[in-house]
């Protein structure tokens, strides 16, 4: 390995970091000889947590008093860069919050960034790959120029691996005056209760689409993933329709999920879905078009109606309850 | 309130996309309005008229010469767009990219800036953030709902566990969803108008930001393409009334069942 430096921006989430924070501090180490984490809120509290996976410094931002995260995150990385010299690359999770925080962090240190990165390499100097037209084609990238360079990463692109390291040594870094860019504050936060299993994480994720035909069907789609001990998701198109919440959507926007068995209901698979479901191990697809683009990656693909096929299938899942 | 909407001339979705032989997405066919941008420009509309009238401009930029996708923002009933077209912007990053909208929406006097939360071609979606902080401006991304309560603006942004209230003082930028509101169709009257509408061009010159756009501002580059490993299609029936016991047989066979 020829990296000296990454610094991973981990965000806290419940005592812990996000997932896909510890995906990104999994894979940090095994391309850099030293690893750093830059977090915010939970700090202190959180030096055992990196340490463990494998980052040597924690960069505590600090209490951000309801500030929107991206411009307090990305002052404090811009002023540790002119403080103790910038790493070879920042790598940050794909998610609302991280995605902000990488444009916030570009333009006010006048450094590219890349992003939809699911696999990154070393080859004199970082390599990232990208999935573009679908999927069909992966592109790799470097950057050029002075670093960091900035890189975001999309969540379950590498496996979470504890590294069984000391704690972390804690090290303010306060944003500073954020001026006028820093103005934007959370009032209030309204969380979207579900039942069963997160949809990141169940072993079996049912979707909906539009061809389901009207927002009614959709508990079909529950009832079959409750059956299935599952959890129920949706394409875009029924999440901007109003159909069903947008903490459903998997895809491009959404979330990105590998269960054992994705089942695709009355879903085309256009490429913003199926960016964000086809590492699932099995897919199964039940859509009337037999030339929908979800056929081409199904393992079991079903041409046929959603709301002849779905009642049936509860029906032979009830007699097998 | 005078509101800009950064849209985005693209490659119809629909067609096969494909590279050009510098790796760029090749945008050599027609280029429509993305469908994403049609949603900020009718948010625009509206809180235009809501608060009792103001300019809604349309700013893009683009390589080639095309403005048909413009020329439908203003159907749609913005006041005038401004449209960075030069062959130099091909190969341009997303800072470029903002910088050279920055660069245009100086010129413009604005309390607003709205923009899509990512283009439907390229989908970085840094774009917006990147042009908020060269404005210096505040930005709240993933809108679900946006209102404007004398000089504070409200908006609930979308989160991984539902959506927040955020607030901040204008003048700021906010990235709406799609469906945070429902575009309007052009009616003939308005294409009608939309001909005589102002529509300027602009060169990289014009702003002063040349070597900074295109490859050359790009601190970027493509090493590779390869063909990823296919997903290779498995079995596939036509329902015959047994397509619910072959997805059960399925799930027995990988062991969900």
């Amino acid at each position: 390995m020829t990296l000296s430096t990454l610094w991973v921006v981990a965000e806290p989430a419940n005592g812990s970091f996000t997932t896909t924070s510890l995906e990104l501090l999994s894979e940090a180490r095994t391309l850099a000889s030293s690893v750093a984490v830059v977090t915010w809120g939970e700090g202190a509290a959180l030096a055992a947590l990196a340490g463990e996976y494998g980052a040597t410094t924690l960069y505590d931002v600090g209490n951000l008093n309801g500030a929107l995260p991206a411009v307090p995150v990305a002052a404090a990385i811009a002023s540790l860069v002119g403080g103790v010299g910038a790493p070879d690359a920042v790598l940050i999770p794909a998610s609302y919050d991280g995605r902000d925080i990488a444009g916030r962090l570009s333009a006010r240190l006048d450094r590219p960034v890349l992003t939809n990165v699911t696999g990154l390499s070393e080859n004199s100097g970082l390599v990232t790959e990208h999935p573009v037209f679908g999927g069909t084609l992966t592109v790799k990238a470097k950057f050029t120029g002075e670093g960091p360079g900035i890189v975001v990463v999309r969540a379950k692109s590498f496996a979470v691996d504890s590294a069984g390291g000391a704690p972390a040594q804690v090290v303010a870094a306060p944003p500073g005056d954020t001026g006028a860019s820093g103005t934007a504050m959370i009032t209030a936060s309204h969380v979207e209760e579900r039942s069963g299993p997160k949809l990141e994480e169940a072993a079996v994720v049912v979707s909906g689409g539009r061809g389901l035909g009207e927002a009614s069907k959709y508990a079909m789609i529950e009832e079959i993933a409750h059956l299935l001990h599952g959890a129920p998701g949706a394409s875009r198109a029924i999440v901007d329709a109003g159909w069903v919440p947008y903490s459903h959507q998997v895809g491009q926007t959404g979330k990105t999920v590998k269960p054992t068995v994705y089942i695709a209901c009355g879903i085309s698979g256009a490429t913003q879905h199926m960016v964000g479901m086809k590492g699932s191990k099995n897919i199964v697809a039940i859509n009337k078009d037999a030339d929908a683009p979800i056929f081409q990656i199904a393992d079991l693909g079903i041409v046929g109606d959603v709301n002849t096929v779905l009642p049936a299938l509860i029906d032979a899942l009830k007699a097998r309850a | 309130m005078n509101i800009v909407v950064c849209a985005k001339q693209i490659p119809d979705p629909a067609a096969p996309q494909s590279f050009d032989s510098s790796n760029n997405l090749d945008r050599s066919g027609k280029l429509i309005l993305d469908e994403a941008d049609t949603y900020g420009v009718e948010m625009a509309l509206q809180l235009a008229d809501q608060s009792g009238g103001g300019e809604v401009t349309v700013v893009s930029m683009g390589s080639g010469a095309d403005v048909a996708g413009l020329r439908n923002a203003l159907a749609m009933g913005a006041t005038k767009a401004v449209i960075v077209s030069d062959e130099s912007l091909r190969g341009t990053d997303a800072l470029g990219t903002a910088k050279v909208l920055a660069a245009v929406i100086r010129r413009e006097s604005f309390d607003l800036v709205l923009a899509a939360t990512e283009s439907s071609d390229g989908y970085t979606g840094t774009v917006p953030v990147q042009l908020a902080e060269l404005l210096g401006l505040p930005s709240i991304t993933f809108a679900k709902a946006v209102s404007v309560d004398g000089t504070t603006l409200k908006v609930s942004r979308q989160t991984e566990a539902g959506y927040d209230d955020v607030s901040a003082p204008l003048p700021a930028l906010v990235t709406v969803t799609a469906g945070v509101v429902e575009p309007r169709y052009a009616s003939f009257k308005g294409i009608m108008a939309a001909k005589s509408k102002p529509l300027e061009v602009l060169s990289v010159a014009d702003l002063g930001l040349e070597g900074q756009v295109g490859p050359a501002g790009a601190r970027e580059v493509v090493v590779d393409v390869e063909k990823a490993e296919a997903r290779q299609a498995g079995e596939k029936y036509v329902d015959d009334g047994d397509g619910a016991d072959k997805v059960v047989a399925f799930l027995e066979s990988v062991k969900v069942l």
